[in-house]
């Protein structure tokens, strides 16, 4: 069921890992359905990507479509980054079942979760960027201590 | 059912249906994993009504059989003819039939080696999987389950994932995950048992057959050792374990 583009990128993941010192984290998802994507974000002073990684938890298509995020807004401006949607996404992947769509909505929302933490951090707001929906990020927070 | 086809749990068939009988209820139970698998006597376990599967016992897939005790009257839901004594209209499948009747005589006949030899394997799996691989639960019993049933919850990954990778490697298995089911929740079954959202969805079930050998058990494990350990790599959930852990033990 899945293109030969998201088999690649599930069995041969790009930039997973952390970034220690990340401008930007963002963690959303959901245990209970299954999935939970974490985009870390390495942003120099000209407001550019230097560094992506993730980590994911979930099916193919969460792999897949978060690691196909970090490819796509690597070296692009945080305004470039806020353009790449989970159309993108999926196109660059040669497409997902209808039943993975989400998946591609969620790598869409973890890098968006990263950049709004980025600009929490900096004390800037970033034009047409909200908190995202599924931002499991603070909840995180709260059950570390 | 008699046996659950998920985590593999032999019910209390026998007492069941004693309650059953002493109060008049009548009994039907679905024995599709259990038949040749485990021994059934129908008038010890005071079973009513029984159904059997083909394709759970090595014989052909679309037939099956209904085992009605004597006087037990039943309403038909197939209409038309009078086939099979007005129980089920349409021209029977006689092919199927003779190839069910066939696959039970055989899996009846050795049900004891065969099942002590698939007892034997899967007991082996669980025993490396405990030892070799960390935070992995055994789900439902350890010895009152079916010969051929292993299932496992690896934490910190997805179910979904798994197979996959095990497909990959040449191993089919399935999973509880949602992913795999199409609804959002995963299986109901790992719920009820009171497994974590999270913990049910990276389950794994494996099912021996006859055909199985102890090389491949240990294929199998080996090949999971490896999947598993890529998959927690990549996994913000094992990442946040980890940490907690070393935040733990210097506290």
């Amino acid at each position: 069921m899945y293109s030969e583009k998201v088999m690649d990128h599930f069995q041969n993941p790009r930039n997973v890992g952390e970034i220690e010192q990340a401008s930007g984290i963002g963690t959303v998802g959901n245990a209970k359905c299954g999935d939970i994507m974490r985009m870390y974000l390495d942003i120099d002073e000209n407001q550019v990507i230097q560094d992506c990684k993730f980590k994911t938890f979930g099916c193919g298509a969460a792999v897949a479509t978060s690691s196909m995020a970090t490819e796509l807004v690597m070296g692009k401006t945080v305004d470039e980054a806020l353009l790449v949607t989970n159309k993108a996404v999926m196109e660059a992947l040669d497409g997902l079942p209808p039943v993975k769509v989400h998946c591609s909505l969620l790598a869409e929302e973890a890098i968006h979760a990263a950049l709004w933490d980025y600009a929490g951090r900096q004390g800037i707001t970033i034009d047409g960027l909200e908190k995202p929906k599924n931002d499991i990020s603070e909840e995180e927070e709260d059950e570390e201590y | 059912m008699f046996a659950n086809n998920e985590i593999g749990t032999i019910e209390p068939v026998a007492q069941i249906g004693q309650i059953a009988r002493k109060h008049g209820v009548l009994f039907h139970t679905d024995a599709v994993q259990a038949y040749t698998q485990v021994p059934i006597d129908v008038e010890e376990m005071n079973i009513d009504m029984l159904s059997v599967s083909g394709h759970k016992i090595y014989g052909p897939k679309g037939i099956g059989f209904l085992y009605i005790r004597k006087g037990v009257k039943i309403r038909s839901f197939v209409h038309g003819g009078a086939q099979e004594r007005r129980r089920r209209a349409g021209t029977e499948n006689v092919a199927g039939i003779i190839g069910l009747a066939r696959a039970a005589e055989l899996a009846l006949s050795d049900r004891e080696e065969r099942t002590a030899r698939e007892k034997e394997i899967r007991d082996h799996i669980i025993e490396r999987i405990e030892r070799e691989i960390p935070f992995a639960i055994l789900n439902g019993d350890r010895t009152n389950r079916l010969p051929g049933n292993v299932n496992f919850s690896f934490q910190y990954i997805e179910g979904e994932s798994l197979l996959i990778l095990l497909d990959g490697k040449g191993i089919c298995a399935s999973s509880g995950s949602a992913c795999t089911s199409g609804s959002l929740d995963p299986s109901h079954v790992l719920l009820a048992i009171g497994l974590a959202h999270e913990t049910a969805h990276g389950s794994l079930r494996i099912t021996l057959g006859m055909h199985n050998t102890l090389e491949q058990a240990d294929y199998l494990v080996d090949s999971l050792k490896e999947i598993v350990r890529h998959l927690r790599d990549m996994s913000p959930l094992y990442a946040d374990m980890v940490k907690a852990d070393m935040v733990k033990k210097v506290s």
